[in-house]
Protein backbone atom coordinates (compact mmCIF):
# COMPACT_ATOMS: atom_id res chain seq x y z
CA UNK A 1 0.00 0.00 0.00
CA UNK A 2 1.20 3.37 -0.42
CA UNK A 3 1.88 5.33 2.86
CA UNK A 4 1.78 9.37 2.63
CA UNK A 5 2.73 12.06 4.96
CA UNK A 6 1.88 15.74 5.21
CA UNK A 7 3.44 18.75 7.02
CA UNK A 8 5.34 18.20 9.89
CA UNK A 9 5.05 14.59 9.77
CA UNK A 10 6.78 14.69 5.95
CA UNK A 11 9.98 17.08 7.06
CA UNK A 12 10.20 14.48 10.17
CA UNK A 13 10.02 11.05 8.12
CA UNK A 14 11.95 13.05 5.16
CA UNK A 15 10.13 12.09 2.41
CA UNK A 16 6.27 12.55 0.70
CA UNK A 17 4.96 8.97 0.06
CA UNK A 18 6.24 4.94 -0.07
CA UNK A 19 4.93 2.06 -0.75
CA UNK A 20 5.28 -0.37 2.42
CA UNK A 21 4.15 -3.74 1.75
CA UNK A 22 3.08 -5.34 5.51
CA UNK A 23 0.27 -7.68 6.93
CA UNK A 24 -0.83 -5.04 9.75
CA UNK A 25 -4.35 -5.35 10.05
CA UNK A 26 -4.86 -1.84 11.94
CA UNK A 27 -3.53 1.56 11.59
CA UNK A 28 -1.65 1.16 15.07
CA UNK A 29 -0.65 -1.99 14.23
CA UNK A 30 0.67 -0.09 10.81
CA UNK A 31 2.15 2.71 13.32
CA UNK A 32 4.25 -0.05 15.42
CA UNK A 33 5.82 -1.39 12.05
CA UNK A 34 7.38 1.70 11.09
CA UNK A 35 8.22 3.18 14.61
CA UNK A 36 10.39 -0.07 15.02
CA UNK A 37 11.88 0.82 11.75
CA UNK A 38 14.32 3.90 12.25
CA UNK A 39 14.46 6.54 14.65
CA UNK A 40 12.92 9.56 12.47
CA UNK A 41 9.83 7.20 12.46
CA UNK A 42 9.73 6.49 16.07
CA UNK A 43 10.11 10.27 16.58
CA UNK A 44 7.69 11.32 14.34
CA UNK A 45 4.74 8.48 15.63
CA UNK A 46 5.89 9.22 19.39
CA UNK A 47 2.57 11.36 20.38
CA UNK A 48 -0.43 10.05 18.56
CA UNK A 49 -2.35 12.29 19.74
CA UNK A 50 -0.55 15.17 17.61
CA UNK A 51 -1.44 13.32 14.76
CA UNK A 52 -4.69 12.32 12.24
CA UNK A 53 -4.99 9.29 9.78
CA UNK A 54 -6.86 8.78 6.66
CA UNK A 55 -7.50 5.14 5.14
CA UNK A 56 -8.28 5.49 1.44
CA UNK A 57 -8.63 9.05 1.55
CA UNK A 58 -11.31 8.82 4.50
CA UNK A 59 -10.57 10.11 8.18
CA UNK A 60 -10.50 7.27 10.38
CA UNK A 61 -8.99 6.71 13.82
CA UNK A 62 -5.65 4.55 14.61
CA UNK A 63 -7.63 1.09 15.58
CA UNK A 64 -9.12 1.40 12.12
CA UNK A 65 -8.93 -1.74 9.78
CA UNK A 66 -6.36 -1.45 6.97
CA UNK A 67 -7.23 -4.74 5.20
CA UNK A 68 -7.53 -4.63 1.61
CA UNK A 69 -6.41 -0.44 1.71
CA UNK A 70 -4.91 1.13 -0.92
CA UNK A 71 -3.48 4.04 0.79
CA UNK A 72 -2.80 5.39 4.47
CA UNK A 73 -1.78 9.35 5.47
CA UNK A 74 -0.58 10.52 8.62
CA UNK A 75 -0.62 14.13 9.17
CA UNK A 76 -1.00 16.69 12.08
CA UNK A 77 -4.53 18.24 12.81
CA UNK A 78 -5.44 20.05 9.78
CA UNK A 79 -5.59 23.98 9.53
CA UNK A 80 -7.53 25.02 6.83
CA UNK A 81 -9.73 28.05 6.28
CA UNK B 1 -22.79 23.53 -5.59
CA UNK B 2 -19.31 24.11 -6.59
CA UNK B 3 -15.75 23.42 -4.94
CA UNK B 4 -12.69 24.53 -6.55
CA UNK B 5 -9.29 23.82 -4.96
CA UNK B 6 -6.53 25.89 -6.75
CA UNK B 7 -3.24 27.48 -6.38
CA UNK B 8 -3.95 30.40 -8.58
CA UNK B 9 -5.47 33.55 -6.99
CA UNK B 10 -9.51 34.54 -7.10
CA UNK B 11 -11.30 37.11 -7.84
CA UNK B 12 -13.80 37.83 -4.66
CA UNK B 13 -16.09 40.25 -6.24
CA UNK B 14 -16.30 38.54 -9.34
CA UNK B 15 -16.89 35.05 -8.01
CA UNK B 16 -19.45 36.66 -5.08
CA UNK B 17 -21.12 38.51 -7.96
CA UNK B 18 -21.70 35.73 -10.38
CA UNK B 19 -22.34 33.63 -7.23
CA UNK B 20 -25.17 35.86 -5.90
CA UNK B 21 -26.94 36.69 -9.55
CA UNK B 22 -29.97 35.34 -11.36
CA UNK B 23 -31.53 33.62 -8.45
CA UNK B 24 -35.02 34.70 -7.66
CA UNK B 25 -36.13 32.64 -5.76
CA UNK B 26 -33.03 33.43 -2.79
CA UNK B 27 -33.45 36.04 -0.37
CA UNK B 28 -30.04 35.98 1.38
CA UNK B 29 -26.28 35.64 -0.30
CA UNK B 30 -23.67 34.74 2.75
CA UNK B 31 -19.73 35.51 1.80
CA UNK B 32 -16.83 35.01 3.74
CA UNK B 33 -13.47 35.16 3.00
CA UNK B 34 -10.21 34.30 4.55
CA UNK B 35 -7.25 36.77 4.29
CA UNK B 36 -3.58 35.58 5.08
CA UNK B 37 -3.09 38.02 8.30
CA UNK B 38 0.44 39.57 8.97
CA UNK B 39 1.82 39.05 12.75
CA UNK B 40 0.98 42.43 13.27
CA UNK B 41 4.73 43.52 12.67
CA UNK B 42 5.42 43.17 9.35
CA UNK B 43 7.30 40.05 10.33
CA UNK B 44 5.56 37.41 8.06
CA UNK B 45 6.90 37.10 4.86
CA UNK B 46 4.41 34.61 3.34
CA UNK B 47 2.32 32.02 3.98
CA UNK B 48 2.42 28.29 2.17
CA UNK B 49 -0.54 25.72 2.46
CA UNK B 50 -0.20 22.30 1.85
CA UNK B 51 -2.91 19.64 0.77
CA UNK B 52 -3.83 16.29 0.17
CA UNK B 53 -4.43 16.16 -3.47
CA UNK B 54 -7.20 13.32 -4.14
CA UNK B 55 -8.82 13.92 -0.43
CA UNK B 56 -9.05 17.66 -0.41
CA UNK B 57 -11.74 18.07 -3.03
CA UNK B 58 -13.82 15.29 -1.49
CA UNK B 59 -13.39 16.16 1.89
CA UNK B 60 -14.56 19.43 1.04
CA UNK B 61 -17.43 18.05 -1.33
CA UNK B 62 -18.63 15.97 1.70
CA UNK B 63 -18.62 19.38 3.91
CA UNK B 64 -20.71 20.75 1.52
CA UNK B 65 -23.46 18.24 1.25
CA UNK B 66 -23.70 18.21 4.61
CA UNK B 67 -24.51 21.77 4.93
CA UNK B 68 -27.45 21.17 2.02
CA UNK B 69 -28.35 18.63 3.78
CA UNK B 70 -29.04 20.28 7.17
CA UNK B 71 -29.91 23.68 6.21
CA UNK B 72 -32.31 25.23 3.19
CA UNK B 73 -30.38 26.38 0.88
CA UNK B 74 -30.65 27.00 -2.81
CA UNK B 75 -26.44 27.06 -3.30
CA UNK B 76 -22.97 26.46 -1.94
CA UNK B 77 -19.36 27.99 -2.94
CA UNK B 78 -15.74 26.93 -1.76
CA UNK B 79 -12.93 28.27 -3.23
CA UNK B 80 -9.78 27.38 -1.12
CA UNK B 81 -5.88 27.88 -2.45
CA UNK B 82 -3.07 25.89 -1.99
CA UNK B 83 0.40 27.13 -2.22
CA UNK B 84 2.78 30.31 -1.43
CA UNK B 85 0.31 33.54 -0.65
CA UNK B 86 1.58 36.81 0.61
CA UNK B 87 -0.18 38.81 3.59
CA UNK B 88 -3.07 40.30 2.25
CA UNK B 89 -4.14 37.74 -0.63
CA UNK B 90 -6.78 35.79 0.13
CA UNK B 91 -6.71 32.25 1.10
CA UNK B 92 -10.02 30.81 0.49
CA UNK B 93 -13.88 32.03 0.23
CA UNK B 94 -17.23 30.63 0.95
CA UNK B 95 -20.64 31.66 -0.26
CA UNK B 96 -24.13 30.24 0.37
CA UNK B 97 -27.24 31.02 -0.96
CA UNK B 98 -30.74 30.52 1.13
CA UNK B 99 -34.23 31.40 0.87
CA UNK B 100 -33.67 33.43 4.08
CA UNK B 101 -30.52 34.62 5.68
CA UNK B 102 -30.57 32.73 9.17
CA UNK B 103 -30.16 29.58 6.87
CA UNK B 104 -27.33 31.19 4.66
CA UNK B 105 -25.31 32.37 7.99
CA UNK B 106 -25.53 29.47 10.02
CA UNK B 107 -24.89 27.57 6.71
CA UNK B 108 -21.74 29.56 6.22
CA UNK B 109 -19.97 29.34 9.93
CA UNK B 110 -20.36 25.61 9.46
CA UNK B 111 -18.75 25.20 6.81
CA UNK B 112 -15.96 27.32 8.20
CA UNK B 113 -16.27 25.32 11.14
CA UNK B 114 -15.81 22.06 9.33
CA UNK B 115 -13.13 23.12 6.84
CA UNK B 116 -11.01 24.31 9.62
CA UNK B 117 -10.54 20.86 11.29
CA UNK B 118 -11.53 18.41 8.95
CA UNK B 119 -10.28 19.56 5.24
CA UNK B 120 -6.40 18.36 4.74
CA UNK B 121 -4.84 21.91 4.71
CA UNK B 122 -1.90 22.41 6.72
CA UNK B 123 -0.25 26.12 7.05
CA UNK B 124 3.10 26.79 7.37
CA UNK B 125 4.28 30.28 8.45
CA UNK B 126 7.68 31.92 6.77
CA UNK B 127 8.60 34.77 8.80
CA UNK B 128 11.00 37.72 7.50
CA UNK B 129 13.62 36.25 9.98
CA UNK B 130 13.73 32.79 7.40
CA UNK B 131 12.50 31.08 10.07
CA UNK B 132 9.20 28.69 9.13
CA UNK B 133 6.89 27.16 11.85
CA UNK B 134 3.97 24.83 10.91
CA UNK B 135 0.66 26.98 12.56
CA UNK B 136 -0.55 24.56 15.07
CA UNK B 137 -4.64 23.34 15.69
CA UNK B 138 -6.30 25.30 17.81
CA UNK B 139 -8.31 23.83 20.58
CA UNK B 140 -11.30 26.44 19.92
CA UNK B 141 -11.36 25.18 16.62
CA UNK B 142 -12.08 21.70 17.74
CA UNK B 143 -14.03 22.63 20.09
CA UNK B 144 -16.25 24.81 17.59
CA UNK B 145 -17.54 21.37 15.71
CA UNK B 146 -19.13 20.76 18.77
CA UNK B 147 -21.99 23.31 18.47
CA UNK B 148 -23.29 21.68 15.24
Amino acid sequence: MNVLYFAWVRERIGIPKETVTTDAETVADLVAELRAREDRYDLAFSDLSALRVAVDQELTDFDASIKGAREVAFFPPMTGG
Amino acid sequence: MRIVVQDAPFDFGAEAEAFASGRHDMGAIVTFTGVVRDFGNGGLDAMEIEHYPGMTQKALEAIAAEAVTRWSLGDVLVIHRYGRMEPGEKIMMVATAAPHRKDAFEAAEYLMDYLKSRAPFWKKEHATTGETSWVAAKDEDEDALTRW
